[in-house]
């Protein structure tokens, strides 16, 4: 690992997760960054639902692209107060309808690159969006973040 | 010795280190072995029709409609019908058929379905866990390892019609199903989505998923779509169709729109307890809708035996 990690300059990483799909875990992430954004703080959203990535199209910037610089991938800034930024696979799909029909292994080294080769720079919060599920995407994001001592996780319900 | 390419090993095992197809085989080809796909589909030769239902997205009613669908077909004493849920992350078949709690048996012929009613069986990996509450945390290829045993170890006998639940997304359990089973002996998808356009964005790939397997698409059902006050009368949109709903997205993909469903406080009730809300609520409209959409399905499957047997 040369030079600073990515996530060197996050005070907080958290995770937003249900076993249960369609609750509200991508509608939750969104609103939880802008209401730290409100009373001031920087923050970072990584969407790690590589099959349905939502939160793109939360922000309205679902036609946005990703690039690349020094130290990694650039995230996507929602506007230019830059106080939310993000990273999906939404942004990397050349057509958005594009299913991503990937086993758990690719999906894996994919989350791995997410977690350790996204330019953060300095963020109050890092938000971490997942799929629905206990399966690949939750274990390797899990265990990619650990050396980063995640805040917690938030679980997610409806009442039934 | 190579652990073959079709190994939840394959690409990982000692002996793996310096073969050429290394890289292939960790990536992911921890695919089904085109002659266990063969043995399986012997295995389900007394299946006449199967039909998986899916989506991109979760929480759109996937599990709801299977056991209804289910339920449905089977009120027709004549007919034999199985009910499969694939979802091992968050099995919800089981609760919704009133069977908590029940044990698959094992006999000289395999497992046995869980019976629901005579001609209706069940079976999920919910019926495998000690406890409800218990996480099945597993990597890809133990889950298709699973989907292979349900596939080849069931004891499904005669089946009039196999209904597959499946877990939202295009990933390991989906595309299992497709090689194991066939796309060519699956009638179809039946693809379930809400109106949002939240959803429609991840339906969309589904549907982009089944033409890239070659799965036929029955058709789409739209739930949740409005919810009608039962005290005032009045119609809301609770989840509003921003971009027109499946509707739009049908006519734009050219998939048939098989119907759309309501909401009905009572949908959700008779889930948790088990019931069938066919039965307990056969006044609402709701129920209409389901049983319109489950018509279509029967018709369309119909169709396409006769079909098989022309080509034959």
């Amino acid at each position: 690992l040369a030079g600073r990690s990515n996530l060197a300059g996050v005070q907080h990483v958290l995770l937003v997760l249900s076993g249960k799909g369609g609750v509200g875990k991508s509608t939750i992430s969104t609103q939880l960054a802008l209401a730290l954004r409100h009373s001031g703080r920087k923050v970072g959203i990584l969407d790690v639902d590589l099959c349905g990535p939502s939160i793109p199209r939360m922000f309205r910037v679902q036609d946005s692209d990703v690039h690349q610089c020094d130290s990694g991938w650039v995230p996507v800034f929602v506007d230019q107060d830059k106080s939310i930024s993000l990273m999906s696979i939404g942004f990397l799909l050349e057509k958005p309808d594009d299913a991503v029909v990937w086993r758990g292994p690719k999906k894996n080294a994919l989350i791995q690159q997410f977690v350790a080769d996204v330019a953060w720079g300095d963020l109050d919060f890092l938000i971490v969006d997942t799929p629905p599920g206990t399966s690949d995407e939750h274990l390797s994001t899990v265990e990619a973040l650990r050396p980063y001592k995640p805040l917690g996780a938030i679980l997610v319900t409806t009442p039934q | 010795d190579c652990p073959g390419t079709g190994s939840g090993q394959a690409g990982r095992a000692v002996a793996c280190q310096g073969c050429p197809n290394q890289r292939l085989c960790a990536a992911g080809a921890a695919a089904p072995d085109p002659a266990e796909a063969g043995e399986l589909r012997e295995r389900l030769r007394g299946v006449k029709h199967t039909v998986l239902v899916l989506s991109g997205k979760g929480g759109v009613g996937k599990s709801t409609f299977s056991a209804l669908l289910a339920r449905g077909l089977a009120a027709d004493e004549a007919k034999q019908v199985a009910l499969l849920d694939v979802d091992i992350c968050g099995p919800s078949i089981p609760k919704m058929m009133g069977l908590e709690g029940e044990q698959v048996h094992q006999s000289g012929s395999g497992w046995s379905p869980v019976y629901v009613e005579e001609n209706l069986g069940v079976m999920s990996v919910g019926f495998l866990l000690s406890s409800p509450d218990d996480a099945v945390i597993w990597r890809g290829p133990k889950k298709n390892g699973l989907i292979k045993q349900f596939l080849r170890d069931v004891d499904w006998g005669e089946i009039d019609y196999l209904i597959v639940d499946t877990p939202p997304g295009t990933s390991d359990e989906h595309l299992s199903l497709v090689q194991y089973l066939g796309a060519g002996h699956i009638d179809g998808a039946v693809i379930i989505t809400t109106p949002q356009e939240v959803s429609l964005q991840d339906v969309r790939k589904e549907i982009n998923f089944c033409r890239k397997v070659k799965l036929p698409i029955i058709g789409v059902v739209e739930n949740m779509s409005g919810f009608v006050c039962p005290k005032c009368k009045n119609e809301s949109q609770i989840f509003p169709p921003t971009t027109g709903g499946a509707e739009k997205m049908c006519q734009n993909l050219n998939v048939s729109l098989l119907g759309k469903v309501p909401l009905d406080p009572l949908i959700g009730k008779n889930c948790d307890i088990g019931q069938s809300f066919l039965s307990e609520a056969p006044e609402s409209p709701a129920t209409s809708s389901y049983r319109d959409i489950i018509q279509r399905i029967q018709e369309y499957c119909d169709q396409h035996h006769f079909q098989e047997e022309k080509s034959i």
